[in-house]
């Protein structure tokens, strides 16, 4: 065990602080509360020049333009990235998740066709797994491809697709085999989504905006080489696409946590509760600390499984606890920020009165989504009881 | 970075696992938790065999000069196997007393013996209003002599001598000096005994100053929650095994969502605490100004994590788990004694919260 950072981690982290500290935008501030709609060419330039200096998609091979990173030096990028309040990048999905399975299943044609516009952020990318009747079962997924000659035909709907507005492409799961067992008549193809047939609509979501859409597929034609991967092996391929989401999310997080508890500690020390600051307010102390200490531990578990992923090749079922416990740890985070907050937890951006305009407020509701996106917290308990602790399938 | 175990750790580890689960099986424990001490000199013996009496301790006293993180490991199979009797008291407690606080000569004196197995010994803290904050200790040597009484003492009965915090100092009191009465409290957990320790103008030697006990007491606190560690898995592994075999409603109780998810549940708390303790070791090794924090961290989780383990073991397990022969209470009796001991979760809260909140956030400056 040494905790330490190597001095190739060090040599990693230290170009990239001083290629951030010259490049990163410092007027990301007045564009982050406006609709995404308008900041979108903004994300897609930062992006661009992220890929100019190499940075854009640190954990790809060096043929593909990236950086060979290892696990701990990919954390390395977020933390710093979050460090500089850094924007996100436009193309985040093709970047994170996407791509990664594209090279890993793709053919050489398809590399060459898809992945540089991926890192230029010229071609946006979005995911289609999700549907209305299968959620947690995705296995259960009803979007039907049958094959005519050359091309497939794709008539079914997809939802909670994240950048479905802007996506010009869609890593798509569909049925190819009806007949076969759930799990093997699964295809994964890359769907054109200026396509005729293809039509996107927002989903308002409790928040009040619309981060995700709703996808409908009516007679759509995507040629047969479009197929990723072999005809029905979707499932392997769509979870490798989910393991790379489970991998690389919660390193980003530590930082953006920290954040919170720092300000809240901050608000805390400001805010008269019983007519001291809720600072001094034991049972508010307790809560602080607990919430600190959590997310402490939470960077402990990813450093912990990093470790092991590092030594092991693979990406184990362990992740699930790390979705679980930023997952839970966010909402209790929130929970204690609407009662230091109290009244005025209520507020949303725009009211005058609202503290942090709003930031609070959103947060609370947004939160909710943490447990149900990316596999619900019931699910990542089946994944543990299973795939860990090896008890029977519950399902 | 490298959050795992190396090579010899992992050795350690695994030698030490093996270790107990031949030497001190759940009979063997079972047997001493009945006797008055749940000492046995030749447990003892093996343990010193091992090189495990003197694990942390330098060479130069006849350690074996391992480092905190090599401790945590023991002491995690020492949990695993519930070992009863002194060693927590001896080795990790008045060792890292003798260790932190003393000259070279009372050294050789008091730590020597310990790390070569021939000395037992234990640490007396708390008092009648059993705070774990050192400024309510009352107890104060005068001419060096103590009067007074010390409470929840672990393992006093079969110490050679017993280490004693006051306020003006820390002291060593034979256990055959003059005026010395220890009597048994009768506590929850079986395996570690717990006394009632008096002094009544009894001859104490002074071996250093309490200023030096916060290390040493850091030490122990990780190595407690270490300890808690190694219960908590061995009470999801022994819960985990009951339900891929007990059978209900035709099919294993592990395939129903409640059980399996209360199983998770224990896994995450157990693996989370884990980690924590992990750290804590490494940063007391490395003294990194987190050090301190780390303890705390790792302590609250782990004691709160215990308990809601146990909860869980006991409840997944039925009526079976309600009986006196299952072990899983066992444990869960262990880790009550060891929750409130060094600051219960409420405790390490609060010191958590004088430093993020009230410092200014040691916590913030190390990441």
């Amino acid at each position: 065990m040494d905790l330490n950072l190597t001095s190739e981690e060090l040599q990693f982290r230290d170009e990239l602080r001083s290629w951030l500290a010259s490049n990163v935008p410092k007027d990301w501030n007045e564009w982050r509360e406006k609709p995404i709609e308008e900041s979108f060419p903004y994300l897609r330039a930062w992006q661009r020049k992220l890929q100019e200096g190499r940075w854009a998609a640190v954990s790809w091979p060096k043929e593909y333009a990236g950086r060979s990173a290892t696990l701990m030096q990919q954390a390395l990028f977020w933390e710093e990235m979050a460090r500089v309040e850094a924007p996100p990048m436009a193309n985040s999905l093709g970047l994170g998740l996407i791509g990664p399975t594209i090279i890993a299943y793709g053919t050489e044609a398809q590399k060459q066709r898809y992945i540089p516009k991926i890192l230029s952020a010229e071609e946006i990318w979005c995911q289609g797994f999700s549907e209305p009747n299968a959620g947690s079962d995705l296995a259960g997924l009803q979007t039907q491809a049958v094959l005519h000659g050359d091309h497939y035909v794709v008539n079914g709907q997809k939802v909670w697709t994240s950048y479905g507005w802007v996506g010009d492409w869609c890593e798509l799961v569909v049925r190819t085999d009806a007949t076969a067992a759930k799990h093997k008549g699964l295809t994964v193809v890359l769907v054109d989504m200026k396509s005729p047939g293809v039509e996107v609509r927002p989903l308002r979501q409790m928040t009040g905006e619309s981060e995700f859409n709703e996808l409908f597929f009516r007679d759509v034609r995507v040629p047969a080489e479009n197929v990723l991967g072999k005809v029905n092996d979707g499932w392997n391929v769509a979870m490798s696409t989910l393991m790379y989401e489970r991998g690389s999310y919660g390193a980003r997080l530590h930082l953006i946590f920290k954040r919170y508890i720092t300000r809240l500690i901050e608000l805390a020390r400001n805010i008269q509760r019983n007519g001291r600051p809720a600072a001094q307010d034991p049972i508010i102390r307790q809560k602080l600390a607990q919430c600190s200490a959590e997310i402490e531990i939470m960077r402990f578990n990813q450093m912990r499984a990093f470790s092991r992923l590092t030594a092991t090749g693979v990406p184990g079922p362990e992740g699930s606890i790390q979705k679980i416990f930023w997952s839970e740890l966010n909402q209790r985070l929130q929970q204690i920020a609407q009662e230091i907050l109290g009244s005025y937890g209520q507020l949303l951006a725009g009211d005058p009165r609202a503290i942090d305009n709003g930031m609070w407020s959103y947060a609370y509701l947004r939160t909710r989504g943490n447990t149900i996106e990316a596999g619900t917290s019931e699910v990542q308990r089946n994944i543990i009881g299973h795939f860990v602790l090896g008890l029977p399938r519950s399902y | 970075m490298q959050f795992g175990l190396s090579e010899s750790q992992e050795f350690l580890k695994d030698s030490a696992r093996k270790f107990f689960a031949g030497e001190c099986p759940s009979a063997q424990m079972r047997r001493l938790m009945e006797t008055d001490t749940a000492y046995d000199a030749a447990l003892w013996s093996k343990l010193t065999d091992q090189g495990y009496t003197g694990i942390i301790f330098p060479e130069a006293y006849g350690g074996v000069g391992l480092g905190k993180v090599e401790l945590m490991l023991l002491m995690e199979e020492a949990g695993r196997a519930l070992l009863p009797g002194p060693f927590f008291a001896t080795v990790v407690l008045a060792g890292s007393v003798l260790d932190s606080v003393c000259s070279p000569a009372h050294k050789q004196k008091y730590l020597a013996p310990i790390c070569g197995g021939e000395a037992r010994s234990t640490v007396a803290i708390l008092e009648s209003n059993a705070s774990w904050n050192p400024r309510d200790i009352q107890l104060n040597a005068a001419n060096g002599k103590l009067t007074g009484e010390k409470y929840f003492v672990s393992d006093a009965a079969i110490a050679d001598f017993i280490i004693v915090v006051a306020r003006n100092g820390v002291f060593v009191v034979n256990a055959k000096a003059p005026g010395l009465k220890i009597s048994p409290m009768i506590a929850m957990d079986l395996t570690r005994k717990l006394y009632v320790v008096e002094f009544n103008n009894t001859p104490a030697e002074e071996i250093g100053a309490i200023t030096g006990l916060a290390r040493a007491f850091d030490v122990a606190t990780a190595a407690l929650s270490a300890e808690l560690v190694g219960g908590m898995q061995r009470t999801l592994d022994i819960t985990v095994e009951y339900a891929k075999t007990r059978k209900q409603f035709g099919k294993p109780i592990g395939t129903f969502q409640a059980v399996q998810h209360q199983c998770a549940d224990m896994y995450l708390e157990t693996e989370s605490s884990r980690s924590a303790v992990y750290y804590a070791g490494w940063a007391l090794e490395e003294n990194s100004p987190d050090a301190a924090i780390a303890v705390s961290i790792a302590k609250m989780y782990a004691s709160d994590a215990a308990r809601t383990v146990g909860n869980r073991g006991i409840q997944i397990h039925g009526g079976m788990g309600f009986t006196w022969e299952n072990d899983v209470h066992l444990y869960y009796r262990r880790a009550k004694g060891s929750e409130t001991a060094f600051g219960d979760a409420t405790f390490h809260r609060e010191r958590i919260a004088s430093m993020v909140i009230d410092a200014g956030g040691v916590a913030a400056k190390s990441a």
